[in-house]
C-alpha cells in the first residue's frame, strides 16, 4: 500500500519553540530490520525471524486486529524526504522535531522491540539487539536522545540480565515495558525486574499497548480501535492497583514507575478508591503498610500525551494539583498521529516554575540528568 | 457524613436469596428435579465472599444466614433506618454466571417470581430490578416483557462484566425490550468471570477485584457509547450500580479526546461522549470513591457539569460507611435533594407514576 504523505514543504511549520522541553515519548524505528537489527542478532535468531516472523499473542502476522487511525499510526508529514519510515531517520527527526521544538532531552521508546513475543528466548535476543541498535544508530550520534532498555518482560530473569548488562551505561535512562502484561504487573514473576531496576537506579517506564493475550477489558474484546486506545487508561489503573496492592513499592522503596501514553487524569480517583479498599481489606494486605495514595504520590510519574482536554481548563488544574505538578512529564509521541504539540496543548494556568518543571525540569530530576 | 433526607429513594439495596432451596417453589418441575438430582450448589458469586468486609456491615449481619435475607431486618435497618420512600432491590444471586443458558433463564425467572412474592408483596416501599440471563439475549428480552407487566419492577439488571462488552450488538435485544417497556438498564458491579477482571489477567488479591470494578465500568461505558447503543435507543437510560463515580469526568474527557480523533470509525456517535452520558447515564453514590476532603469533592462535582447524574443508594447490606451516614460531606443540601429524590424520579418513570 502506498501511503499518501505530506511533504515538509506543505506541512504546518511549528511555531519556533523557545521554551526548552523534554519529550518523554519518542518512537524510533529501523528503516530495515535486516540492515539495522540483524547485525546484533545471532544467525539462529536471524533465521528464526525469516522463517516464523515475530509471533505475538495477537491474531495477525502484520499488525494489530484493530487497524490504526493512520498507516502505522503515523503523522502524514513524518515520512522522510526519500519516503523513509516515520521515526527512522535521525537527520530528518532533528529537522522535523528536535530542532523546531527545542527538544533538549528526547526519550526513545522503541515499539516492535521484541517485547511480548511468544518465544521468550527470541524476545530476549531481539530486545538486546534493539538496545544495541539504539546506541549505534541514535544515542551515540545525538546527545539529546537517550535510550530505553527494552525488556523481554514476560521473563523476569532474562529481563534482569538485560538491565544488569546496561546498568551504568549513560546511553540509557530508563527500563521499558508495555502495560498489557500477561499477568498483573505486581505479580511476583516480574519481581526480578523491580530488583534490577532499583539496583541499577533506572526508572521503569510502562507504555500503552502490549500482548498479554487476555481481552483488553474485563468484559471481553471490544469492537473499535477507539475502545482499544481509551482502554489503555483502564489497563494502567489495573497495573497501578496491582503494583501497590502486591506491595511492590514497600519491597523496592526506591523504584520509580512512569506511566507512558495511558492518561493521567484517572490517577486521583484511583488513589481515592484504593485507599478505601485498602482500609477495608487490611487483613488481606498486611504487606501494604501505608495508604495506596502515598505510594502512588511517591513512586509514580505520568507522561501527558495524549493530553486530557476537558472543556474547562480549570478542571484540569484541579487534576494537576491532585496529582502534583512535579509528577507530570510532557511527551509528544512523535511521530504518531495523536502527537501533542507543546505550543498548543491546553495546559492549565501555571506559574513559570510549574511550567518549566512540566516541560523539562521534572524529567531532568526524575532521570537525574 | 450527613444522613439522606427523609423520603429519599434508595436505588441499590440487596435482598439475598437465603438458599437455593428458597427458589425451588419458583422453578418448574424439570429444573426443580435438576437442582435436587444434580445437587446444584449455591450460586453466590466470588464477587462478594461471604465474610469479606464489603459483603455485610457487621451490625447488619445475622448470626446465621446471609445479610439481607430477612425482610424484617431489611425493613428496620434499611427502609426505616434511612426513612426511604422507595428502595430498589437488586438481587445479586449469580444466575448470570452459569454457562447453560436455559438453566440461567430458568433461574432468572425463579429469582424474579421469588422477589415479587417474598419481598414486593410484603413491603409496599420495595421495588425491584428484573434479573435477566444475558447468556441468551432473546431469553432476557422475553423475561423483561414477562415481568414488566408488574409495575413494581422498575429496571433491568445486568452485571458489568459479561462474555462481551455490553455495548456489543449481541445484547441489543435486551436494550430494545428495556426501552419498549420504559425501563432503565441497571448495570451492577460483578462479573460472569468469562475473562480475568483485569486486562492483564487474574489478580492475586480480592482487593484488586474490587478495584477492577471501576475499570470495568469505564470500559463498559466506552462500549455502550462507542457501539451506538444510545443512538439506536434514544429513550434508554443506564444506571451504574456500585460503580463509584469519581472516575466519570476524567474518563469521559479521554473518551472525548479519542472520539474527536477517531470519530470516522463510529459516525453514529454524533456528540461529545460527556453530552451523551449526561442524557443517558446515571450513577449511584455508594460505594463512595471520591476524595476524603469535602472541598475536593466540591471540585469533582463541578467536573460533572451536571447535577442530574448521581442517585442515592444505601447499598444495604454492603459495608461502606457507619450508621446512616450514606451521603458524603461536601454535597450541598440542594444537590442532596436532587440525588435522593428528583434524580431517581427522573430516572425511573415507574417511580414517578407511583408518586403522582
Amino acid at each position: 500500500m502506498t501511503v499518501e504523505t505530506i511533504g515538509q514543504a506543505s506541512a504546518t511549520k511549528p511555531a519556533n519553540q523557545k521554551l526548552a522541553i523534554a519529550d518523554c515519548d519518542i518512537h524510533p524505528s529501523p528503516k530495515s530490520v535486516e540492515r539495522e537489527i540483524f547485525p546484533y542478532l545471532s544467525k539462529r535468531w536471524q533465521d528464526h525471524y525469516q522463517t516464523y516472523g515475530m509471533l505475538l499473542r495477537q491474531p495477525y502476522q502484520a499488525g494489530p486486529a484493530y487497524p490504526k487511525g493512520q498507516p502505522d499510526a503515523a503523522r502524514r508529514d513524518a515520512y522522510g524526504p526519500n519516503g523513509e519510515k516515520p521515526g527512522s531517520d535521525l537527520e530528518f527527526m532533528r529537522k522535523h522535531h528536535l530542532d523546531p521544538y527545542n527538544v533538549q532531552l528526547g526519550v526513545l521508546n522503541p515499539l516492535k522491540s521484541g517485547q511480548g513475543l511468544q518465544n521468550p528466548d527470541f524476545a530476549a535476543a531481539y530486545c538486546k539487539a534493539i538496545n544495541d541498535w539504539q546506541i549505534a544508530e541514535w544515542t551515540s550520534k545525538e546527545a539529546r536522545l537517550k535510550g530505553s532498555v527494552c525488556l523481554p518482560y514476560e521473563d523476569g530473569f532474562l529481563s534482569a540480565q538485560e538491565i544488569e548488562r546496561r546498568a551504568g551505561d549513560t546511553n540509557f535512562i530508563q527500563a521499558f515495558m508495555l502495560i498489557r502484561t500477561s499477568e498483573p504487573m505486581g505479580n511476583r514473576r516480574y519481581w526480578p525486574i523491580f530488583s534490577a531496576c532499583q539496583d541499577a537506579n533506572l526508572p521503569l517506564a510502562v507504555h500503552a499497548f502490549g500482548f498479554g493475550g487476555t481481552p483488553v477489558t474485563g468484559g471481553g474484546w471490544p469492537s473499535y480501535y477507539t475502545e482499544d486506545m481509551v482502554g489503555h487508561s483502564q489497563s494502567a489503573q489495573s497495573l497501578v492497583s496491582s503494583m501497590v496492592l502486591e506491595g511492590v513499592f514497600e519491597r523496592w522503596p526506591k523504584l520509580k514507575l512512569i506511566i507512558v501514553e495511558a492518561g493521567f487524569a484517572w490517577a486521583p480517583s484511583l488513589s481515592w478508591r484504593l485507599d478505601r479498599i485498602w482500609a477495608q481489606n487490611r487483613q488481606e494486605l498486611p504487606h501494604v503498610k501505608r495508604p495506596p495514595s502515598e505510594y502512588m504520590a511517591e513512586h509514580i510519574w505520568y507522561t501527558t500525551q495524549p493530553f486530557e482536554e476537558p472543556d474547562r481548563r480549570g478542571h484540569l488544574k484541579d487534576v494537576f494539583e491532585w496529582i502534583g505538578w512535579d509528577k507530570l512529564l510532557f511527551a509528544t509521541d512523535y511521530p504518531h498521529w495523536d502527537f501533542d504539540d507543546p505550543t498548543r496543548i491546553p495546559l492549565p494556568r501555571a506559574t513559570d516554575e510549574q511550567k518549566e518543571g512540566f516541560f523539562l525540569g521534572n524529567a531532568r530530576s526524575l532521570y537525574g540528568i | 457524613m450527613p444522613y439522606p433526607p427523609v423520603g429519599a429513594i434508595d436505588c441499590d439495596l440487596h435482598p439475598a436469596v437465603p438458599s437455593i432451596k428458597a427458589l425451588l417453589p419458583y422453578l418448574d418441575d424439570h429444573w426443580r428435579d435438576m437442582v435436587i438430582q444434580r445437587g446444584v450448589h449455591e450460586l453466590d458469586s466470588i464477587s462478594y465472599p461471604k465474610n469479606a468486609p464489603i459483603s455485610a456491615r457487621p451490625d447488619w449481619k445475622p448470626e446465621v444466614g446471609k445479610a439481607g435475607q430477612d425482610l424484617v431486618r431489611l425493613r428496620k435497618e434499611a427502609l426505616d433506618g434511612f426513612g426511604t420512600k422507595f428502595a430498589i432491590c437488586n438481587c445479586l444471586y449469580g444466575v448470570q454466571l452459569l454457562y447453560t443458558e436455559d438453566m440461567a433463564y430458568a433461574f432468572a425467572r425463579a429469582v424474579n417470581d421469588w422477589i415479587a412474592t417474598e419481598w414486593l408483596d410484603k413491603e409496599p416501599r420495595l421495588r425491584a430490578s428484573i434479573v435477566v440471563s444475558p447468556q441468551n439475549p432473546d431469553y432476557a428480552a422475553a423475561e423483561i416483557d414477562r415481568m414488566a407487566v408488574d409495575k413494581r419492577f422498575v429496571q433491568v439488571l445486568m452485571l458489568v462484566m459479561d462474555e462481551m462488552p455490553l455495548g456489543r450488538r449481541r445484547y441489543w435485544p435486551i436494550y430494545r425490550a428495556a426501552e419498549r417497556n420504559g425501563l432503565p438498564v441497571g448495570i451492577h458491579a460483578g462479573s460472569a468471570y468469562r475473562h480475568p477482571v483485569t486486562s492483564a489477567g487474574w489478580p492475586t488479591y480480592y482487593a484488586e477485584d474490587s478495584a477492577a470494578q471501576s475499570q470495568a465500568f469505564q470500559t463498559t461505558l466506552t462500549s455502550l457509547i462507542t457501539e451506538g447503543v444510545f443512538a439506536e435507543f434514544p429513550e434508554l437510560k443506564v444506571v451504574l450500580l456500585e460503580s463509584g463515580f469519581a472516575w466519570l469526568p476524567a474518563h469521559l474527557w479521554r473518551l472525548g479526546k479519542f472520539w474527536r480523533g477517531l470519530r470516522m470509525e463510529t459516525p453514529w456517535v454524533d456528540r461529545h461522549p460527556l453530552e451523551i452520558a449526561k442524557d443517558h447515564v446515571r450513577l449511584t453514590i455508594q460505594p463512595y470513591d471520591a476524595p476524603p476532603r469535602p472541598d475536593d469533592l466540591e471540585k469533582l462535582i463541578e467536573h460533572f457539569d451536571s447535577d442530574e447524574m448521581l442517585l442515592f443508594s444505601s447499598d444495604y447490606p454492603h459495608w461502606h460507611y457507619e450508621g446512616n451516614n450514606a451521603i458524603p460531606d461536601g454535597i450541598s443540601r440542594a444537590l442532596q435533594n436532587k440525588i435522593c429524590y428528583d434524580n431517581p424520579l427522573a430516572t425511573y418513570p415507574r417511580l414517578k407514576e407511583a408518586v403522582t
